[in-house]
Protein backbone atom coordinates (compact mmCIF):
# COMPACT_ATOMS: atom_id res chain seq x y z
CA UNK A 1 0.00 0.00 0.00
CA UNK A 2 1.61 3.18 -1.20
CA UNK A 3 -0.96 5.28 0.60
CA UNK A 4 0.17 4.08 3.99
CA UNK A 5 3.66 3.95 5.40
CA UNK A 6 4.72 0.61 6.79
CA UNK A 7 4.18 1.76 10.35
CA UNK A 8 0.68 2.95 9.54
CA UNK A 9 -0.17 -0.29 7.78
CA UNK A 10 0.83 -2.19 10.90
CA UNK A 11 -1.73 -0.20 12.85
CA UNK A 12 -4.38 -1.92 10.78
CA UNK A 13 -2.70 -5.30 10.40
CA UNK A 14 -1.71 -6.03 13.99
CA UNK A 15 -5.18 -6.09 15.54
CA UNK A 16 -6.33 -8.52 12.86
CA UNK A 17 -4.09 -11.28 14.14
CA UNK A 18 -1.41 -11.05 16.80
CA UNK A 19 -2.93 -8.21 18.78
CA UNK A 20 -6.57 -9.07 18.26
CA UNK A 21 -8.86 -7.11 20.58
CA UNK A 22 -10.98 -10.13 21.50
CA UNK A 23 -8.62 -13.06 21.71
CA UNK A 24 -5.48 -11.25 22.94
CA UNK A 25 -6.46 -7.95 24.54
CA UNK A 26 -9.67 -9.47 25.99
CA UNK A 27 -11.77 -6.42 25.17
CA UNK A 28 -15.35 -6.24 23.99
CA UNK A 29 -16.36 -9.80 24.73
CA UNK A 30 -19.90 -9.02 25.88
CA UNK A 31 -21.43 -8.11 22.58
CA UNK A 32 -19.23 -10.50 20.65
CA UNK A 33 -20.95 -13.48 22.19
CA UNK A 34 -24.55 -12.53 22.58
CA UNK A 35 -25.47 -11.67 19.01
CA UNK A 36 -23.47 -14.19 16.99
CA UNK A 37 -26.18 -16.83 16.56
CA UNK A 38 -26.79 -15.41 13.08
CA UNK A 39 -24.21 -14.25 10.56
CA UNK A 40 -26.26 -11.23 9.50
CA UNK A 41 -26.47 -9.81 13.01
CA UNK A 42 -22.72 -10.33 13.46
CA UNK A 43 -21.93 -8.41 10.27
CA UNK A 44 -24.21 -5.51 11.20
CA UNK A 45 -22.72 -5.39 14.68
CA UNK A 46 -19.19 -5.36 13.23
CA UNK A 47 -20.08 -2.47 10.90
CA UNK A 48 -21.65 -0.49 13.75
CA UNK A 49 -18.56 -0.90 15.88
CA UNK A 50 -16.37 0.03 12.89
CA UNK A 51 -18.26 3.31 12.54
CA UNK A 52 -18.30 4.16 16.23
CA UNK A 53 -14.66 3.29 16.83
CA UNK A 54 -13.36 4.95 13.65
CA UNK A 55 -15.18 8.23 14.16
CA UNK A 56 -14.87 8.20 17.96
CA UNK A 57 -11.10 7.73 17.84
CA UNK A 58 -10.75 10.73 15.50
CA UNK A 59 -12.98 12.94 17.67
CA UNK A 60 -11.17 12.04 20.87
CA UNK A 61 -7.81 12.52 19.20
CA UNK A 62 -8.83 15.98 17.96
CA UNK A 63 -9.95 17.17 21.39
CA UNK A 64 -7.32 15.27 23.38
CA UNK A 65 -5.42 18.43 24.33
CA UNK A 66 -8.40 20.29 25.72
CA UNK A 67 -10.01 17.51 27.79
CA UNK A 68 -9.24 17.93 31.50
CA UNK A 69 -7.73 14.65 32.66
CA UNK A 70 -10.08 14.32 35.61
CA UNK A 71 -13.32 14.20 33.66
CA UNK A 72 -12.03 12.43 30.56
CA UNK A 73 -14.07 9.26 31.21
CA UNK A 74 -17.32 11.21 31.15
CA UNK A 75 -16.26 13.12 28.03
CA UNK A 76 -15.44 9.84 26.31
CA UNK A 77 -18.75 8.33 27.36
CA UNK A 78 -20.65 11.31 25.94
CA UNK A 79 -18.83 11.06 22.60
CA UNK A 80 -19.49 7.32 22.32
CA UNK A 81 -23.10 7.64 23.47
CA UNK A 82 -23.82 10.27 20.82
CA UNK A 83 -22.30 8.12 18.08
CA UNK A 84 -24.21 5.07 19.27
CA UNK A 85 -27.48 7.02 19.25
CA UNK A 86 -26.81 7.80 15.57
CA UNK A 87 -26.18 4.11 14.81
CA UNK A 88 -29.30 3.10 16.73
CA UNK A 89 -31.53 5.58 14.92
CA UNK A 90 -30.15 4.57 11.51
CA UNK A 91 -30.73 0.89 12.29
CA UNK A 92 -34.27 1.56 13.49
CA UNK A 93 -35.01 3.51 10.31
CA UNK A 94 -33.50 1.17 7.71
CA UNK A 95 -33.29 -2.28 9.33
CA UNK A 96 -36.04 -2.44 11.90
CA UNK A 97 -36.19 -6.24 12.15
CA UNK A 98 -32.46 -6.44 12.71
CA UNK A 99 -32.49 -3.72 15.33
CA UNK A 100 -35.07 -5.82 17.19
CA UNK A 101 -32.74 -8.84 17.14
CA UNK A 102 -29.81 -6.77 18.35
CA UNK A 103 -32.09 -5.17 20.99
CA UNK A 104 -30.07 -3.72 23.83
CA UNK A 105 -26.75 -4.76 22.36
CA UNK A 106 -26.59 -1.70 20.13
CA UNK A 107 -26.80 0.41 23.27
CA UNK A 108 -24.17 -1.73 24.88
CA UNK A 109 -21.61 -0.61 22.28
CA UNK A 110 -21.25 2.38 24.64
CA UNK A 111 -19.75 0.22 27.33
CA UNK A 112 -17.93 -2.04 24.89
CA UNK A 113 -14.48 -2.11 26.41
CA UNK A 114 -12.80 -2.02 22.98
CA UNK A 115 -13.97 1.53 22.50
CA UNK A 116 -12.96 2.91 25.87
CA UNK A 117 -9.80 0.81 25.74
CA UNK A 118 -8.66 2.27 22.41
CA UNK A 119 -9.58 5.82 23.47
CA UNK A 120 -7.49 5.49 26.60
CA UNK A 121 -4.62 3.56 25.11
CA UNK A 122 -4.28 5.21 21.72
CA UNK A 123 -6.44 8.19 20.79
CA UNK A 124 -5.41 10.22 23.85
CA UNK A 125 -1.78 10.10 22.78
CA UNK A 126 -1.77 10.15 18.99
CA UNK A 127 -2.84 12.32 16.07
CA UNK A 128 -6.17 11.98 14.26
CA UNK A 129 -4.94 10.03 11.20
CA UNK A 130 -3.12 7.41 13.24
CA UNK A 131 -6.04 7.17 15.64
CA UNK A 132 -8.38 6.65 12.71
CA UNK A 133 -6.26 3.79 11.38
CA UNK A 134 -5.99 2.27 14.85
CA UNK A 135 -9.76 2.49 15.27
CA UNK A 136 -10.42 0.87 11.91
CA UNK A 137 -7.85 -1.85 12.57
CA UNK A 138 -9.23 -2.78 15.95
CA UNK A 139 -12.81 -2.70 14.77
CA UNK A 140 -11.84 -5.01 11.89
CA UNK A 141 -10.08 -7.38 14.28
CA UNK A 142 -13.23 -7.44 16.37
CA UNK A 143 -15.39 -7.93 13.28
CA UNK A 144 -13.28 -10.85 12.05
CA UNK A 145 -13.89 -12.83 15.25
CA UNK A 146 -17.58 -11.92 15.21
CA UNK A 147 -17.96 -13.14 11.64
CA UNK A 148 -16.05 -16.37 12.27
CA UNK A 149 -18.14 -17.19 15.34
CA UNK A 150 -21.35 -16.20 13.57
CA UNK A 151 -20.42 -18.32 10.53
CA UNK A 152 -19.88 -21.51 12.51
CA UNK A 153 -22.82 -21.01 14.84
CA UNK A 154 -25.30 -20.36 12.04
CA UNK A 155 -23.90 -23.07 9.74
CA UNK A 156 -23.76 -25.82 12.35
CA UNK A 157 -26.73 -24.64 14.38
CA UNK A 158 -29.37 -23.94 11.75
CA UNK A 159 -27.69 -25.08 8.52
CA UNK A 160 -28.08 -21.64 7.00
CA UNK A 161 -25.85 -18.69 6.06
CA UNK A 162 -27.39 -15.21 5.98
CA UNK A 163 -30.73 -17.06 6.29
CA UNK A 164 -30.15 -19.12 3.11
CA UNK A 165 -30.34 -22.89 3.38
CA UNK A 166 -26.87 -23.98 2.25
CA UNK A 167 -26.96 -27.55 3.54
CA UNK A 168 -30.32 -28.49 2.08
CA UNK A 169 -33.74 -28.55 3.70
CA UNK A 170 -34.05 -30.31 7.08
CA UNK A 171 -37.81 -30.81 6.68
CA UNK A 172 -37.94 -32.33 3.20
CA UNK A 173 -34.56 -34.10 3.72
CA UNK A 174 -32.62 -32.77 0.75
CA UNK A 175 -28.86 -32.16 0.43
CA UNK A 176 -26.78 -33.27 3.40
CA UNK A 177 -29.90 -34.07 5.41
CA UNK A 178 -30.75 -36.94 3.04
CA UNK A 179 -27.75 -38.90 4.32
CA UNK A 180 -28.72 -38.45 7.97
CA UNK A 181 -27.08 -35.12 8.89
CA UNK A 182 -28.77 -33.25 11.72
CA UNK A 183 -28.51 -29.64 12.85
CA UNK A 184 -26.69 -29.18 16.11
CA UNK A 185 -29.24 -27.23 18.16
CA UNK A 186 -26.53 -26.84 20.76
CA UNK A 187 -24.82 -24.13 18.69
CA UNK A 188 -27.84 -21.84 18.91
CA UNK A 189 -27.84 -21.50 22.70
CA UNK A 190 -25.69 -18.67 24.08
CA UNK A 191 -22.98 -20.68 25.91
CA UNK A 192 -21.88 -22.29 22.64
CA UNK A 193 -20.43 -18.92 21.60
CA UNK A 194 -18.02 -19.07 24.53
CA UNK A 195 -16.84 -22.50 23.51
CA UNK A 196 -16.35 -21.44 19.88
CA UNK A 197 -14.27 -18.42 20.99
CA UNK A 198 -12.31 -20.71 23.30
CA UNK A 199 -11.50 -22.95 20.35
CA UNK A 200 -10.48 -19.96 18.20
CA UNK A 201 -8.06 -18.90 20.96
CA UNK A 202 -6.73 -22.44 21.12
CA UNK A 203 -6.08 -22.57 17.37
CA UNK A 204 -4.51 -19.11 17.30
CA UNK A 205 -2.17 -19.83 20.20
CA UNK A 206 -1.13 -23.20 18.86
CA UNK A 207 -0.07 -21.52 15.64
CA UNK A 208 1.77 -18.69 17.34
CA UNK A 209 3.46 -20.05 20.42
CA UNK A 210 4.66 -16.63 21.60
CA UNK A 211 1.12 -15.78 22.65
CA UNK A 212 0.85 -18.58 25.20
CA UNK A 213 0.25 -17.27 28.74
CA UNK A 214 2.53 -18.19 31.60
CA UNK A 215 0.44 -20.22 34.02
CA UNK B 1 -45.25 -10.75 46.40
CA UNK B 2 -45.21 -13.71 44.08
CA UNK B 3 -44.05 -11.64 41.14
CA UNK B 4 -41.21 -10.24 43.26
CA UNK B 5 -40.12 -13.76 44.09
CA UNK B 6 -40.34 -14.88 40.47
CA UNK B 7 -38.38 -11.88 39.19
CA UNK B 8 -35.78 -12.50 41.88
CA UNK B 9 -35.14 -16.11 40.88
CA UNK B 10 -35.46 -15.36 37.19
CA UNK B 11 -32.79 -12.66 37.28
CA UNK B 12 -30.37 -14.72 39.35
CA UNK B 13 -30.63 -18.09 37.62
CA UNK B 14 -32.62 -18.07 34.39
CA UNK B 15 -31.56 -14.72 32.93
CA UNK B 16 -28.17 -14.71 34.62
CA UNK B 17 -26.23 -11.64 33.50
CA UNK B 18 -23.11 -13.59 32.61
CA UNK B 19 -24.39 -16.94 31.36
CA UNK B 20 -27.53 -15.92 29.48
CA UNK B 21 -26.69 -12.51 28.04
CA UNK B 22 -22.90 -12.19 28.53
CA UNK B 23 -22.94 -8.84 30.25
CA UNK B 24 -19.89 -7.67 32.12
CA UNK B 25 -17.68 -10.31 30.52
CA UNK B 26 -14.65 -8.03 30.32
CA UNK B 27 -14.26 -7.52 34.05
CA UNK B 28 -15.55 -11.05 34.62
CA UNK B 29 -12.54 -12.41 32.73
CA UNK B 30 -10.02 -9.85 33.93
CA UNK B 31 -10.75 -9.80 37.68
CA UNK B 32 -11.49 -13.48 38.30
CA UNK B 33 -7.99 -14.71 39.08
CA UNK B 34 -8.46 -14.57 42.86
CA UNK B 35 -11.58 -15.21 44.94
CA UNK B 36 -11.00 -12.25 47.28
CA UNK B 37 -10.85 -9.65 44.50
CA UNK B 38 -13.78 -11.29 42.74
CA UNK B 39 -15.89 -10.92 45.89
CA UNK B 40 -14.99 -7.21 46.12
CA UNK B 41 -15.98 -6.51 42.54
CA UNK B 42 -19.13 -8.61 42.82
CA UNK B 43 -20.28 -6.70 45.91
CA UNK B 44 -19.64 -3.39 44.17
CA UNK B 45 -21.70 -4.54 41.15
CA UNK B 46 -24.67 -5.55 43.35
CA UNK B 47 -24.52 -2.18 45.06
CA UNK B 48 -24.26 -0.04 41.93
CA UNK B 49 -26.94 -2.01 40.07
CA UNK B 50 -29.24 -1.64 43.08
CA UNK B 51 -28.79 2.12 42.97
CA UNK B 52 -28.77 2.85 39.24
CA UNK B 53 -31.60 0.62 38.00
CA UNK B 54 -34.33 2.29 40.13
CA UNK B 55 -32.87 5.73 39.33
CA UNK B 56 -32.93 5.06 35.61
CA UNK B 57 -36.42 3.60 36.00
CA UNK B 58 -37.56 6.97 37.36
CA UNK B 59 -35.82 8.80 34.50
CA UNK B 60 -37.39 6.47 31.97
CA UNK B 61 -40.85 6.80 33.49
CA UNK B 62 -40.96 10.57 33.98
CA UNK B 63 -38.65 11.92 31.29
CA UNK B 64 -37.89 9.59 28.42
CA UNK B 65 -40.85 7.38 27.52
CA UNK B 66 -43.38 8.29 24.89
CA UNK B 67 -45.73 10.72 26.62
CA UNK B 68 -43.72 10.66 29.85
CA UNK B 69 -43.58 14.45 30.03
CA UNK B 70 -47.36 14.68 30.49
CA UNK B 71 -46.86 15.71 34.12
CA UNK B 72 -45.42 19.03 32.90
CA UNK B 73 -48.66 19.93 31.18
CA UNK B 74 -50.85 18.62 28.37
CA UNK B 75 -48.82 20.36 25.64
CA UNK B 76 -45.77 18.23 26.52
CA UNK B 77 -47.65 14.94 26.31
CA UNK B 78 -46.65 14.15 22.75
CA UNK B 79 -42.89 14.29 23.20
CA UNK B 80 -40.97 11.01 22.92
CA UNK B 81 -37.42 11.42 24.16
CA UNK B 82 -36.55 7.73 24.30
CA UNK B 83 -33.72 8.20 21.76
CA UNK B 84 -31.86 10.06 24.51
CA UNK B 85 -31.97 7.12 26.90
CA UNK B 86 -28.44 5.84 26.15
CA UNK B 87 -26.74 9.11 26.92
CA UNK B 88 -28.88 9.83 29.98
CA UNK B 89 -28.48 6.34 31.43
CA UNK B 90 -24.72 6.33 31.05
CA UNK B 91 -24.49 9.83 32.52
CA UNK B 92 -26.52 8.72 35.54
CA UNK B 93 -24.33 5.67 35.97
CA UNK B 94 -21.07 7.62 35.70
CA UNK B 95 -22.20 10.28 38.17
CA UNK B 96 -23.67 7.76 40.60
CA UNK B 97 -20.45 5.77 40.60
CA UNK B 98 -18.46 8.93 41.27
CA UNK B 99 -20.88 9.94 44.03
CA UNK B 100 -20.87 6.53 45.66
CA UNK B 101 -17.09 6.56 45.61
CA UNK B 102 -16.92 9.93 47.36
CA UNK B 103 -19.51 8.99 49.98
CA UNK B 104 -17.94 5.63 50.74
CA UNK B 105 -14.49 7.18 51.00
CA UNK B 106 -15.79 9.77 53.48
CA UNK B 107 -17.85 7.53 55.74
CA UNK B 108 -16.30 4.10 55.60
CA UNK B 109 -12.60 4.10 54.72
CA UNK B 110 -12.33 0.36 55.36
CA UNK B 111 -15.09 -0.43 52.86
CA UNK B 112 -13.49 2.06 50.48
CA UNK B 113 -10.19 0.26 50.71
CA UNK B 114 -11.72 -3.09 49.88
CA UNK B 115 -14.15 -1.78 47.25
CA UNK B 116 -12.61 1.48 46.12
CA UNK B 117 -10.36 0.27 43.33
CA UNK B 118 -13.25 -1.45 41.61
CA UNK B 119 -15.70 1.43 41.63
CA UNK B 120 -14.26 3.40 38.69
CA UNK B 121 -14.02 0.13 36.74
CA UNK B 122 -17.72 -0.37 37.17
CA UNK B 123 -18.78 2.77 35.29
CA UNK B 124 -17.83 1.04 32.05
CA UNK B 125 -19.01 -2.42 33.05
CA UNK B 126 -21.63 -3.47 30.52
CA UNK B 127 -23.60 -5.29 33.21
CA UNK B 128 -24.58 -1.96 34.75
CA UNK B 129 -25.76 -0.26 31.57
CA UNK B 130 -27.23 -3.58 30.41
CA UNK B 131 -29.28 -3.78 33.60
CA UNK B 132 -30.81 -0.38 32.89
CA UNK B 133 -31.42 -1.15 29.21
CA UNK B 134 -33.06 -4.51 29.94
CA UNK B 135 -35.15 -2.80 32.61
CA UNK B 136 -36.35 -0.47 29.84
CA UNK B 137 -37.07 -3.13 27.20
CA UNK B 138 -38.81 -5.48 29.66
CA UNK B 139 -41.09 -2.65 30.77
CA UNK B 140 -40.82 -3.34 34.48
CA UNK B 141 -44.05 -1.87 35.93
CA UNK B 142 -43.07 -0.31 39.28
CA UNK B 143 -40.06 0.95 41.16
CA UNK B 144 -40.11 -1.85 43.74
CA UNK B 145 -39.67 -4.40 40.99
CA UNK B 146 -36.97 -2.25 39.39
CA UNK B 147 -35.03 -2.26 42.66
CA UNK B 148 -35.56 -5.99 42.95
CA UNK B 149 -34.37 -6.49 39.36
CA UNK B 150 -31.23 -4.43 39.93
CA UNK B 151 -30.21 -6.22 43.11
CA UNK B 152 -31.02 -9.74 41.94
CA UNK B 153 -29.17 -9.27 38.63
CA UNK B 154 -26.23 -8.10 40.68
CA UNK B 155 -26.43 -11.22 42.84
CA UNK B 156 -26.49 -13.36 39.70
CA UNK B 157 -23.35 -11.65 38.44
CA UNK B 158 -21.72 -12.02 41.87
CA UNK B 159 -22.42 -15.77 41.90
CA UNK B 160 -20.97 -16.17 38.42
CA UNK B 161 -17.70 -14.35 39.14
CA UNK B 162 -17.34 -16.11 42.48
CA UNK B 163 -17.75 -19.50 40.82
CA UNK B 164 -15.28 -18.86 38.02
CA UNK B 165 -12.70 -17.38 40.41
CA UNK B 166 -12.88 -20.46 42.61
CA UNK B 167 -12.51 -22.75 39.59
CA UNK B 168 -9.56 -20.72 38.27
CA UNK B 169 -7.79 -20.95 41.61
CA UNK B 170 -8.12 -24.73 41.51
CA UNK B 171 -7.27 -25.17 37.85
CA UNK B 172 -3.86 -23.61 38.36
CA UNK B 173 -2.70 -27.04 39.56
CA UNK B 174 -4.10 -28.90 36.56
CA UNK B 175 -2.31 -29.84 33.38
CA UNK B 176 -4.08 -27.66 30.81
CA UNK B 177 -2.76 -27.80 27.20
CA UNK B 178 -0.35 -24.88 26.81
CA UNK B 179 -2.24 -22.92 24.12
CA UNK B 180 -5.45 -23.11 26.16
CA UNK B 181 -3.87 -21.86 29.37
CA UNK B 182 -5.38 -18.74 30.90
CA UNK B 183 -7.94 -17.16 28.64
CA UNK B 184 -8.87 -20.13 26.48
CA UNK B 185 -9.75 -22.53 29.25
CA UNK B 186 -11.66 -19.80 31.09
CA UNK B 187 -13.85 -19.29 28.04
CA UNK B 188 -14.58 -22.99 27.73
CA UNK B 189 -15.32 -23.42 31.45
CA UNK B 190 -17.68 -20.45 31.32
CA UNK B 191 -19.40 -22.04 28.33
CA UNK B 192 -19.88 -25.30 30.22
CA UNK B 193 -21.18 -23.44 33.28
CA UNK B 194 -23.55 -21.57 30.99
CA UNK B 195 -24.91 -24.85 29.65
CA UNK B 196 -25.46 -25.92 33.26
CA UNK B 197 -27.34 -22.71 33.95
CA UNK B 198 -29.52 -23.33 30.89
CA UNK B 199 -31.18 -26.10 32.85
CA UNK B 200 -32.71 -23.49 35.16
CA UNK B 201 -34.74 -22.40 32.14
CA UNK B 202 -37.50 -24.88 32.91
CA UNK B 203 -37.62 -24.02 36.61
CA UNK B 204 -40.14 -21.20 36.29
CA UNK B 205 -43.16 -21.01 34.04
CA UNK B 206 -40.83 -20.75 31.04
CA UNK B 207 -43.08 -18.23 29.34
CA UNK B 208 -40.27 -16.66 27.33
CA UNK B 209 -40.10 -19.57 24.88
CA UNK B 210 -43.36 -20.21 23.07
CA UNK B 211 -44.38 -23.85 23.55
CA UNK B 212 -44.24 -25.65 20.22
CA UNK B 213 -47.40 -27.72 20.71
CA UNK B 214 -49.73 -24.75 20.73
CA UNK B 215 -48.17 -23.49 17.51
CA UNK B 216 -48.79 -26.77 15.72
CA UNK B 217 -52.29 -27.00 17.15
CA UNK B 218 -53.13 -23.54 15.92
CA UNK B 219 -51.76 -24.51 12.52
CA UNK B 220 -53.88 -27.67 12.58
CA UNK B 221 -57.02 -25.86 13.69
CA UNK B 222 -56.42 -23.36 10.91
CA UNK B 223 -56.15 -26.24 8.46
CA UNK B 224 -59.38 -27.73 9.80
CA UNK B 225 -61.07 -24.35 9.60
CA UNK B 226 -60.00 -24.03 5.99
CA UNK B 227 -61.33 -27.51 5.20
CA UNK B 228 -64.68 -26.73 6.87
CA UNK B 229 -64.89 -23.48 4.94
CA UNK B 230 -64.16 -25.36 1.73
CA UNK B 231 -66.88 -27.89 2.50
CA UNK B 232 -69.38 -25.14 3.22
CA UNK B 233 -68.43 -23.39 0.02
CA UNK B 234 -68.76 -26.64 -1.93
CA UNK B 235 -72.19 -27.27 -0.42
CA UNK B 236 -73.28 -23.75 -1.24
CA UNK B 237 -72.04 -24.19 -4.79
CA UNK B 238 -73.91 -27.47 -5.05
CA UNK B 239 -77.05 -25.88 -3.63
CA UNK B 240 -76.93 -22.94 -6.04
CA UNK B 241 -76.23 -25.42 -8.88
CA UNK B 242 -79.27 -27.47 -7.83
CA UNK B 243 -81.32 -24.29 -7.58
CA UNK B 244 -80.26 -23.35 -11.08
CA UNK B 245 -81.18 -26.84 -12.29
CA UNK B 246 -84.60 -26.69 -10.60
CA UNK B 247 -85.33 -23.41 -12.28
Amino acid sequence: MALLSKKDANLIKDPLADNNPITIQVLGICSALAITAELKASVVMAISVLFVLGVGNVVISLIRNIIPAKIRIIVQLVVVASLVIIVDQVLKAFAYELSKTLSVFVGLIITNCIIMGRFEAFALGNGPWKSFLDGIGNALGYGVILVIVGFFRELLGSGTLFGMKVLGDPVTKTGLYSIGYENNGFMIIPPAALIVVGIIIWVQRSRNRELIEEA
Amino acid sequence: MLEHLELFFRSIFVDNMVFAVFLGMCSYLAVSKKVSTAVGLGAAVIFVLGVTVPLNWLLDQYLLQDGALAWLGPEYAEYDLSFLSFILFIATIATMVQLVEIVVEKFSPSLYNSLGIFLPLIAVNCAILGGSLFMQTREIPDIGLALNYGISSGIGWFLAILAIAAIREKIRYSNVPAPLRGLGITFIITGLMGIGFQSFGGMLTGDNEPPEETQTTTAETQKEDNEIKKEIEDKEKAVSYNDALNK
